[in-house]
């Protein structure tokens, strides 16, 4: 299945927009992009998932690594545009405690 | 006696990656034929994709195949979930992996089936495993607001 990645850095701050179903293999997709915008010095970045709508927990447990990666960084990292599924999984799963969650891209921005 | 018509789905599926998608646009397509509303849909394919995926990743099945029943009710679907692999015990069933801040990774895909399905019920032994799985239309798992807004 498709999976795309959109990326657009502001000057503080970068977004990620995904595309498609978030497993293992997309999710280190995802990973590699925010470790290279960390290697650019962005710790703030925003993670929109409005095109997303399938996810695993596989997926999830790789974006749990770059909540991590960011906070060594003393970043931080805010997702949006979740279903209301992936978002109950993100509580099920501990995320929402460790990284935000905004209904859309402009409040997470805002809130950065 | 009841007059309820049962109508039935069988689909097997090789290991493989993303295959369960395949397993996910059956639960979609059934699901909405039964008239499910969008997230109920949304909760049946999590729980069929971290069912297969749990069978692929930790059944050790030979034939490499998952047997997915889907039976049509009036008001619920059913699945059946079946591996002929080795099985697992229910109580070494949640290996965690923890991160730096304290999060465990992996092992939550029980968890999540539970969560999002109204019955489950796990039958394993050392010939196989077979997870049956109900979601009733008037479901009593629902939404929560957002978190942090």
């Amino acid at each position: 299945m498709r999976f795309n990645l959109v990326t657009r850095t502001e000057e503080t701050y970068a977004v990620i927009q995904t595309e498609g179903y978030l497993n293992g293999p997309s999710g280190e997709k995802l990973a590699d992009t925010a470790k290279d915008l960390i290697a650019e010095g962005y710790t703030k970045l925003v993670i929109n998932l409005e095109q997303t709508r399938l996810i695993n927990s596989i997926g999830i447990s790789i974006l749990i690594e770059i909540i991590e990666l960011i906070h060594q960084q003393e970043g931080v990292v805010h997702f949006c545009n979740l279903t209301p599924v992936i978002q109950r999984t993100f509580k099920i799963m501990g995320l929402v405690q460790h990284a935000g969650i905004f209904p859309n891209e402009g409040a997470a921005v805002a809130n950065l | 006696m009841s007059n309820q018509v049962n109508r039935e789905v069988v689909l097997i599926i090789p290991m493989f990656p993303n295959i369960e998608l395949a397993a996910a646009q059956t639960a979609y397509s059934l699901a909405e034929m039964m008239d499910f509303d969008e997230n109920d849909i949304d909760e049946i394919q999590l729980a069929i994709i971290e069912t297969c995926i749990n069978a692929f990743e930790h059944s050790k099945s030979e034939d490499k195949r998952v047997s997915i029943k889907f039976i049509m009710r009036d008001n619920e679907l059913e699945l059946k979930i079946t591996d002929s692999g080795v099985g697992f015990r229910l109580d070494h069933a949640a290996p965690a992996s923890s991160g730096d801040i304290g999060m465990k990774k992996r092992g939550w895909g029980l968890e999540i089936i539970r969560n999002m399905m109204d019955e489950v019920n796990i039958e394993s032994s050392e010939k196989g495993t077979t997870i049956t799985m109900i979601k009733r239309k008037v479901s009593p798992i629902r939404t929560e607001g957002f978190a942090n807004t």
